[in-house]
């Protein structure tokens, strides 16, 4: 493989890595603190995934950057500019009903992708995408229900999730956002051009809203900056900071 | 293929050492004093013998089912003098997984194998449908119902009664929903079918 290529490839898997890495985090941090039992549950259980196809993403990530990282360096060792997650994920908690639009915005995404990631020409895509696509199945059904239920429910849960909705809408259309390394992988068949998935995200996401009696904002606005690494939001470093805290001040330590 | 540097820490050293096709890699069979082992051989049981060991490695997480019922370990073989055993994780995340490889790592080493790799396969994904029907039936017993392709219980573990209904799609462990019976009334854990 061609250096270029190679490092075409690295970006798409850190893309890939960096989302499931940073909201896995975000989920996490609701550990203890979730309305009810079941919900703490479902949401530690989510992050669980979510961190464990981390370690298949970023693993190989670490071998295509060549060197002897390891999937931990790759999370725990770099800094805001290095990350490629896209900004949604990145966005701090806020209420319940607006971690939970997250996750449906981000599972839907990843609903449409994980299948098609499963027809990749590397097959090591293939396989990280068949074993994440089944547990990504349970996180939507769940993610979508759970949209449903609140924004179609009491008015106050309805009012939260159509703020919860209005405000990360803008973050939606960075998903779609194609570029140099997209256009790289459509055309070494690895992974579809994302912008390709769209008509296809907005069918499911208008389908859930209309369900959920919520209104998908006009504007099709889109902040930007996260999966080439331009412009993270300020609340990333200070996820990082928590995250790779132990590392930093103890590095290499493990158990 | 990732080969052995699995997540939680797991290493299998022996697996980076090249296989040296005769004998002389150190501390091999006789080294450990096995019985019926002469000095310098190599300690190498059938890999029905090892199925036979694994099918006693218990699940962490549910002790009642062993590692063969879950249906995790897919092949047993040798490269040269190397056993290699390939395991699937259930969910991507699932803590169990370090522990199984420990495990397994653990009892077929109190078995005298020496030179064991363990490789970790994610392609064909793990199905429920890989679990053998004593697995279902000790499940069952145990107070857990087993996966059913319908996508819920089919009836209560406890009672028996049909009149069950789903209180969260999570469970204690990822591998698990939570349910309850209406007839009764007890929560119960349910395995996902996936």
């Amino acid at each position: 493989m061609a250096a270029s290529d190679k490092d075409m490839l690295a970006q798409f898997l850190l893309r890939m890595g960096d989302n499931s890495l940073i909201l896995g985090h975000r989920v996490s941090e609701w550990c203890g603190h979730a309305p009810v039992l079941e919900e703490d549950i479902a949401l530690a259980n989510t992050a669980l995934d979510l961190i464990g196809q981390t370690q298949f993403w970023l693993g190989y990530a670490a071998e295509v950057m060549d060197g002897d990282k390891t999937a931990d360096d790759v999370a725990f060792l770099r800094d805001v500019w290095d990350f490629r997650n896209i900004l949604l994920v990145e966005l701090p908690n806020g209420d319940f009903g607006q971690t939970l639009m997250r996750q449906f915005l981000f599972d839907a995404y990843q609903s449409i992708l994980l299948p098609r990631l499963m027809k990749s020409s590397d097959p090591r895509v293939s396989e990280i995408a068949e074993k994440a696509s089944k547990e990504c199945a349970y996180h939507v059904e769940r993610s979508a229900d759970t949209v449903v239920g609140l924004g179609d429910g009491t008015e106050e849960s309805h009012t939260r999730m159509q703020a919860a909705l209005d405000r990360l809408w803008p973050y939606v259309g960075e998903m779609f956002a194609s570029d140099e390394v997209d256009a790289a992988m459509a055309a070494a068949g690895i992974a579809p051009d994302p912008a390709s998935l769209r008509a296809e995200y907005d069918a499911l996401v208008g389908k859930v809203m209309a369900e959920a009696t919520l209104t998908i904002p006009q504007s099709d606005f889109a902040h930007k900056g996260g999966r080439n690494g331009a412009t993270h939001t300020e609340h990333l470093g200070h996820l990082l900071t928590q995250m790779q805290w132990l590392q930093r001040a103890y590095p290499g330590a493990s158990w | 293929m990732a080969a052995t540097r699995l997540s939680g820490g797991v290493v299998v050293n022996d697996a980076q050492r090249p296989t040296e096709g005769g004998g002389e890699a150190p501390s091999r069979g006789g080294g450990r004093g096995l019985p019926g082992v002469p000095p310098g051989e190599t300690f190498r049981p059938s890999t029905d013998t090892v199925w036979t060991w694994l099918n006693a490695v218990p699940d962490p997480e549910i002790p009642v089912i062993s590692l063969t019922d879950l249906g995790i370990i897919r092949d047993v073989v040798y490269e040269g003098d190397t056993l290699i055993v390939t395991v699937t994780p259930t969910y991507s995340g699932c803590p169990a997984t370090s522990i199984i490889n420990l495990d397994i790592e653990t009892a077929l080493r109190g078995h005298g194998v020496e030179n064991l790799e363990l490789r970790r396969q994610l392609s064909p994904a793990w199905t429920t449908d890989w679990m053998t029907q004593s697995g279902r039936d000790k499940l069952e017993a145990y107070g857990i119902a087993p996966p059913q392709p319908a996508g819920g219980p089919d009836k209560c573990p406890h009672c028996g009664s049909q009149a069950v209904e789903k209180m969260s799609q999570f469970g204690s462990t990822p591998c698990k929903a939570q349910w309850r019976c209406t007839a009764c009334l007890e929560p119960f854990d349910y395995f996902k079918c996936i």
